[in-house]
């Protein structure tokens, strides 16, 4: 009797696409195993070690001292722990500002590019309209064009607005980004409709639609974005670089951290501490949002 | 509780395809009204014009004597249940029962009684801390009745909420649902293209095939008197026989044989008997009866299935609908079966013998074959 006592799947089994992840549905056969793990190790580990190498020099060159640094052959493990270069960072450098400022313009910009890219994907997604298919169109084709192609006339328009030297230049411009609407639109499709005529039939408004049933729906979406997006901010140089001229207030971490790096000689040191408490907060954020990291990479096929 | 209304009620998608050509129908306060038909009928369609989901491109859908084209579905007081249940699965049972009364800014002393009263009488008390996630088919199934219920609506609105259920299932929660309707006595539209459904549930059907309403009526008068042959063929399972006759000088002669008490204008006609129509009867019998090759016997438990080929008669006549044989040339070189008895079990023949069958009186519908309407008998 076991073949209908099962319902049908249906479009209410949870939405969460993190479920499917690894489930191939293919029963593991017993394996007569010549190695105690799988044999793909052999390979993933040494890669994994390449990859990790220059997170280990970094953290090894921040406690060396600055002879230590500039010894060749590299030493790879210093006597005495220097410490004190981070000390020496917060102390000599402007550290404190250019991280409240590149968290400021952060936290800012992937407020604004969930809830603006939502309500635009949401539009895009469920509503028809005149040209909606056009505009979409163009929108998605100004995903092809790279930054430094519009860097000039978008400094332009920044420059009128009057935003040079501020760390508005920084959020304004990035207040919505394409590929957010991009990706929300594709998510926003793939949930069922029913839900939404449903809510409809129950007196629900096209706002409340979307704050009620299709963002909570779609938080996994929505965690992607805001962590890929946090990445790009919080790692942007070339655009800080070009409008953040002479205000050294408004410096963001990618700036500051450049400073280190002399015409004539680098403090190494100084540089690897200054970058590794740059990255302490991505660190964090990797470690609690790892699988919309992973997510994020393989959806977005761009840039990473 | 309200009536509703279609006025030839028509809607066209780009294309330009007509999913509904102009319905008119009434359903009358507190009716049980059952719209069937095959896939892509425009009976889906038809039920979410009521709702406001789809626009009504020409005519008029009213509710409760009011016209409700250009008003939007959370005004015109109708509740649906949708075929996979669309159940919010980010919120609980109860939360999902809630939402529609908070929704409409029912008080929340008002929105608890409520949802109370509905879990009581579905007996979902026990599941109200569920998602919907973690429920079987047959409890989603009850929530979303209760979602629809509690608001207390004018007109109920389903859209074949009983196709993801499984077969035992099916069967328990069409009673209920019967039953349910008797308790409520809401004005209740149905969508299914299960005929059994329909003719257990309804007070009457509604038959639509390719955007047309085929016939109106309670479910037994329209089994027993089919409008055409697509309603022969779709509502019964298996379908009416249908056979090819001639009638000349007003009696209609099948394979040789004259029917008995059966008058139709003289020309081709197609001769419709429905698979209890036909007994097997003795060499003695008086009257009209058909020698038959039995091909295929197909036991169900309670009776038997009988596909056999009149002696004399050749070529099939499937109604509009049916499905091509599996075997393509069982149909072109004349070997397939063209009429399907039921008996009960102990008549059981086997494959390969010999039936006589006998036509039960009143049995014979006839249709005329270039219009497929019915054709009066008397």
């Amino acid at each position: 009797m076991s073949s209908i006592t099962a319902p049908a799947p249906t479009l209410d089994e949870p939405i969460d696409l993190t479920h499917l992840e690894g489930e191939t549905g293919m029963v593991e056969r017993p394996r007569r195993r010549l190695l105690p793990f799988d044999p793909w190790h052999l390979f993933l580990a040494p890669l994994a070690f390449v990859m990790l190498l220059p997170l280990v020099w970094m953290v090894v060159t921040s406690l060396q001292t600055k002879a230590q640094t500039l010894h060749f052959p590299p030493i790879l493990w210093p006597g005495t722990p220097q410490f004190v270069n981070y000390l020496d960072v917060i102390r000599d450098s402007a550290f404190g500002t250019w991280f409240w400022n590149t968290t400021v313009v952060t936290v800012l910009v992937v407020a604004s590019n969930l809830v603006l890219c939502t309500l635009a994907a949401y539009g895009f997604a469920r509503i028809r309209f005149l040209g909606r298919g056009f505009i979409y169109f163009v929108l998605l084709a100004t995903l092809m064009v790279p930054l430094q192609v519009v860097l000039i006339p978008t400094f332009l328009i920044v420059k009128q607005l009057g935003l040079l030297d501020h760390l508005g230049a920084l959020v304004v411009p990035n207040l919505v980004n394409v590929f957010g609407i991009f990706m929300l639109t594709q998510f926003f499709r793939t949930l069922p409709i029913d839900l939404e005529e449903a809510a409809r039939i129950d007196g629900a408004s096209r706002l409340s639609i979307l704050l009620r049933i299709v963002v909570p729906l779609s938080l996994p979406a929505l965690a992607t974005l805001a962590v890929i997006q946090f990445l790009w901010t919080w790692n942007d140089f070339l655009w800080p670089l070009v409008t953040i001229l002479t205000n050294q207030d408004a410096f963001t971490l990618q700036l500051g951290l450049a400073t280190f790096q002399g015409a004539h000689q680098t403090q190494w040191h100084l540089v690897a501490a200054a970058n590794i408490m740059s990255m302490i907060p991505l660190i964090v954020l990797f470690l609690l949002a790892q699988r919309y990291f992973v997510r994020g990479i393989a959806t977005q096929g761009l840039k990473g | 509780m309200a009536s509703v209304s279609f006025d030839r009620a028509t809607k066209v998608y780009p294309g330009p395809v007509v999913a509904l050509r102009e319905l008119s129908l009434d359903v009358a306060d507190g009716e049980f009204l059952i719209l069937v038909g095959p896939s892509g009928c425009g009976k889906s369609t038809a039920l979410r014009m009521v709702a406001g989901l789809e626009r009504i491109s020409e005519g008029t859908i009213s509710i409760g004597g009011r016209p409700v084209n250009d008003i939007p579905p959370k005004d015109r007081d109708i509740a649906m249940v949708f075929q996979n249940y669309a159940l919010y699965p980010h919120m609980t049972v109860e939360k999902n029962l809630a939402f529609g009364l908070r929704q409409r800014k029912t008080k929340p002393d008002d929105v608890r009684r409520l949802v109370d009263e509905i879990s009581r009488m579905l007996g979902l008390e026990d599941l109200l801390r569920r998602r919907p996630g973690q429920l079987s088919g047959g409890q989603r199934q009850r929530v979303a009745m209760g979602r629809a219920l509690v608001r207390e609506p004018e007109v109920f609105l389903l859209d074949e909420p009983l196709s993801n259920l499984d077969a035992k299932l099916r069967v328990q929660m069409r009673a209920q649902l019967k039953r349910l309707h008797e308790h409520v006595g809401v004005t209740t539209i149905y969508v299914t293209h299960d005929q059994v459904e329909a003719i257990t549930l309804g007070e009457r059907i509604a038959v639509l095939s390719e955007g047309v309403l085929q016939q109106v009526g309670p479910p037994q008068s329209v089994y027993d008197h089919p409008a055409n042959v697509f309603v022969a063929g779709f509502i019964g399972s298996p379908p009416m026989n249908l056979l090819e006759g001639t009638a000349s000088d007003g009696r209609v002669v099948v394979a040789e044989v004259e029917l008995d008490r059966v008058r139709a204008p003289d020309g081709p006609v197609l001769v419709g008997i429905r698979p209890e129509g036909l007994r097997p009867v003795g060499g003695d019998h008086v009257g009209a009866a058909f020698d038959v090759g039995v091909d295929l016997v197909e036991p169900l438990g309670d009776e038997v299935l009988v596909h056999g080929s009149i002696d004399g008669l050749d070529g099939v006549v499937r109604p509009p609908d049916a499905e091509t044989p599996l075997l393509a040339d069982a149909d072109a070189d004349g070997a397939g079966s063209n009429v399907t008895i039921r008996l009960p079990p102990e008549e059981r023949p086997s494959a390969g013998s010999r039936l006589r069958v006998g036509v039960a009186p009143n049995a014979v519908r006839l249709f005329d074959p270039s219009t497929g309407r019915a054709i009066e008998t008397t």
